[in-house]
């Protein structure tokens, strides 16, 4: 132990200097951090550890994607292809309905005469050929098969993260992580946002926009609907169910007037779309039609004359705020399914910022009672250990930097806990070292076998705080994920600046004073 | 001169006031299980659901009492006002909305506006927090596995590195630290939380860590004196890492004091659950780990290194 091959100390005075130099960037301020990116090469390490959202502030919310609602609406269609097939094809049933039951989705249909099912499973393998069809006595189902649902809920899935992340970015926010979290979930979080207010409130609105004309004076059918106004949700209007066009048709949609100088929503329907719209609109002149956002009627305007263009306005006594918003609920496309939050963590600006504050004193604090005590107790060796815990302390920044790990409020604890654990190996090895003195021996004698003794004893005790680190990894979310992270590094730093680096320094003042008794 | 918290070649009799201990630990322990089933914890919201929000008022000071009728006026349930670091910081806890997570949006908003309403010279909301039913309990089964799966983890690994007898009291010790931090939370009602179970498991870490220490020197002492007495052998053991035990508690002790004066309202609670759990760690890798081994033969198994006193230390 007291002899350290050359390649072994070249080894550890370069892991040192990487670790000063990499953890320079988060002491030095921002004004030479940025001359530093300008000015010298990119190997110049000049990043900074990656505050988490509860630091710098910011909004974490866990979304729900409702799946459910996605197959059933498959159902539905499915019904409603099947129906006219059905009929043209001269196929008697008695009923005919979607189906949810036991998890499965499909349709149902109870037909008058068994002999038809041949034919009706034709028509249904025509329409969906992966639909799973059963006849039990005239009792057809036909469901979707687990392949098809798998799929049907991944392009969901993949849709609503699109459909959010366009959303977020027409907000200006700055780099939103947006990602699939198992098998329903999205996670959202967004750094540096003051109100999530108003995102959560666009993520609550699907925004599914659908024209339909209006069929005053009936009661709801298979065919028509009845849906409450928007402003006046007391108020009904029923409609034809048939969406005549849809939002996705729309190419843009900005906050405009309307012929009251109230804002109002003007948008384009894209080549299709414009033709659907002038022949329904040519076709339907005088009648009313119903704009509809997820299930409520905006407004109900007159067809006057054909509307050719393509272009159209919906107004509705809105806010201009409530406007803008629309726009651009309509400009980034509807979800295919409806949102619900199941968690927000947001941090405000100021509390991150005192966090951040308040992790600074408390570290330096700490650290700063941390080495008066160590010094104080352990005189030239309290020293050494005092070196390396700060190069500790450097490497611990320095990986964190580097691997660009996220800093969280738990994590600083993390750090803060270290500087307090991280001299326990130092302890160890000069605990033991003042025995060995005590038992006679030499200062060389006493050091190395302090330093071999202790060994073991240090393995163990870092181990098993690695082992509860790394459970609170796999266990933990968000914050605490960042307190297991740092303390982990911690541990694993600690280890070779206590050994290595006061080894290193220890041995070198040995052979050089060959001192002949140790005060320690 | 150098500080020194422990004399020189302590020797006290550690071991012989076991009963004491042990009374003490069992006082200890049925007092945290009784407690735990009476008062019980003080969840959070991460593991009840609901919501909570901390606002900073910005001009006037608060008047509790009558910001409290107002937000019970909105009828959402048991609303908690609580002063959180200052007299100006509230935090507000509202419980939750049914089964609803529309609901519990709705709820927040209401609950917005009303402050927004009451503080006409501003308030800034510094933290919203809002955890649904599903997630509560998907958070509270987590916990409980990160405990159960980290006293496993270390089980494991003890029994590589030691035999059984030691095993059984660290894991004792590890129970015992654990079980007095949570009954320390039912006794003073402190909220119970996510970061409460991460400092569980960190005690659990550290109350390992010593324990590990302590045993270390235990197995030393065995192979280097024969014939010994067990329970002079363990007294000598706890004495010759008594020094490192109480330096290393002081300094994590050290950080902890800092943190807890500095650190912010936001972790106060997760570093007083440290604190405490630093503190029983230490009584109890002294006064219930080593004393335990009296009662298990340690001494059974055949001695391999000859020499008292070899420099090359056989490792297990």
């Amino acid at each position: 132990m007291i002899n350290i091959p050359r390649w072994k100390v070249i080894l550890v005075i370069i892991i040192c200097a990487f670790g000063l130099v990499y953890s320079l960037p988060n002491v030095i301020g921002s004004n030479a951090r940025d001359f530093i990116a300008q000015n010298l090469p990119g190997f110049v390490p000049q990043k900074t550890v990656n505050l988490g959202l509860d630091l710098q502030g910011g909004s974490h919310l866990l979304l729900q994607v409702d799946l459910e609602s996605v197959l059933v609406e498959r159902s539905e269609g499915l019904v409603s292809t099947l129906r006219p097939e059905l009929r043209s094809n001269k196929i008697g049933y008695r009923r005919l309905s979607d189906t949810q039951a036991d998890g499965d989705f499909g349709v149902r249909i109870t037909l008058r005469d068994e002999a038809d099912f041949e034919a009706t499973r034709q028509i249904i393998r025509d329409i969906d050929n992966t639909l799973l069809i059963d006849n039990d006595a005239g009792q057809v189902s036909a469901i979707f098969s687990q392949e098809a649902i798998d799929e049907i809920e991944s392009q969901t899935i993949d849709q609503s993260i699109e459909i959010i992340r366009r959303r977020i970015d027409e907000t200006g926010t700055r780099e939103p992580v947006i990602q699939r979290q198992g098998d329903d979930r999205i996670l959202v979080q967004l750094p540096g946002l003051d109100d999530p207010q108003r995102i959560k409130d666009l993520l609550g609105t699907t925004a599914k926009l659908t024209f339909h004309l209006v069929e005053e004076g009936v009661s709801a059918s298979t065919s028509t609907m009845i849906l409450p106004m928007a402003e006046n949700p007391t108020q009904t209007i029923s409609i034809m169910r048939r969406a005549e066009l849809s939002g996705d048709m729309l190419v843009n949609a900005q906050v405009g007037q309307d012929q009251g100088g109230q804002p109002a929503v003007t948008f384009r329907f894209d080549a299709i779309g414009a033709k659907r719209f002038a022949k329904f609109s040519t076709e339907n002149v005088g009648r009313l039609f119903a704009i509809v956002l997820d299930n409520e009627v905006i407004s109900a305007p007159v067809i006057r004359e054909p509307i050719i263009g393509g272009a159209g306005q919906i107004s509705g006594s809105f806010s201009i705020k409530e406007a803008s918003d629309l726009a651009l609920l309509l400009r980034a496309g509807a979800l295919p399914a409806p949102l619900s939050i199941l968690e927000e963590r947001s941090v405000g600006p100021s509390l991150g910022a005192d966090s951040v504050e308040a992790g600074k004193i408390a570290s330096a604090i700490g650290l700063i009672g941390v080495l008066i005590f160590m010094a104080s107790s352990y005189g030239r060796f309290g020293l050494y250990a005092n070196v390396a815990l700060v190069v500790n302390m450097a490497l611990i920044f320095a990986i964190l930097s580097s691997l660009q790990a996220t800093l969280t409020l738990p994590g600083i604890a993390g750090i803060v806990l270290t500087i307090g654990m991280a001299v326990d190996a130092n302890v160890l090895i000069f605990e033991r070292i003042k025995e060995e003195i005590d038992n006679g021996r030499s200062p060389m004698s006493a050091v190395d076998a302090g330093f071999s003794r202790a060994m073991s004893t240090i393995i163990d005790a870092n181990l098993t705080t690695l082992i509860a680190a790394t459970i609170l990894y796999s266990f933990g979310t968000g914050p605490i994920k960042g307190f297991s992270v740092t303390l982990a590094i911690g541990i694993a730093t600690s280890f070779f600046s206590a050994i290595m680096v006061t080894r290193l320094l220890v041995v070198h003042w040995l052979k050089t004073n060959k001192p002949s008794s140790l005060k320690i | 001169m150098l500080l020194r918290f422990v004399p020189k070649n302590t020797n006290i009799d550690f071991i012989g006031k076991r009963y004491m201990a042990f009374v003490l630990s069992a006082i200890i322990l049925i007092g945290s299980v009784a407690l735990l089933f009476t008062k019980g914890l003080n969840f959070g919201i991460d593991f009840t659901g609901g919501t909570l929000i901390e606002i900073q008022v910005l001009q006037e000071q608060p008047d509790l009492g009558s910001l409290r009728n107002d937000l019970n006026a909105l009828e959402l349930g048991t609303i908690s006002i609580q002063e959180f670091g200052a007299p100006n910081n509230l935090l507000i806890r509202l419980p939750q909305q049914g089964e609803d997570s529309f609901a519990q949006q709705e709820a927040i908003e209401t609950t917005k506006e009303t402050l927004d309403g009451i503080f006409e010279e501003g308030i800034e909301y510094r933290r919203i927090e809002f955890v649904g039913p599903q997630v509560g309990e998907e958070l509270q089964k987590k916990g409980m596995y990160a405990v159960l799966f980290s006293i496993l983890g270390m089980l494991v690994y003890i029994w590589f590195r030691f035999e059984w007898q030691f095993s059984a009291a660290a894991i004792i010790a590890l129970v015992h630290d654990s079980l007095a931090t949570i009954g320390l939370f039912a006794l003073t009602q402190m909220e119970f939380n996510l970061s409460t179970v991460a400092a569980i498991l960190m005690i659990a870490g550290y109350s390992i860590n010593d324990t590990v220490v302590v045993f270390d020197r235990i197995r030393e002492n065995l192979r280097k004196y024969k014939k010994m007495p067990v329970t002079e052998l363990l007294n000598k053991s706890v004495n010759n890492t008594l020094s490192r035990t109480i330096m290393t508690s002081i300094t994590t002790l050290l950080a902890l004091a800092a943190l807890w004066a500095f650190g912010g309202e936001v972790i106060r609670g997760f570093v007083n659950a440290l604190i405490f759990g630093i503190v029983i760690g230490t009584y109890s890798s002294i006064f219930v780990a080593a004393p335990i081994l009296t009662f298990l033969n340690i001494r059974h198994k055949k001695q391999d290194a000859e020499s008292s006193d070899n420099p090359e230390e056989v490792k297990a």
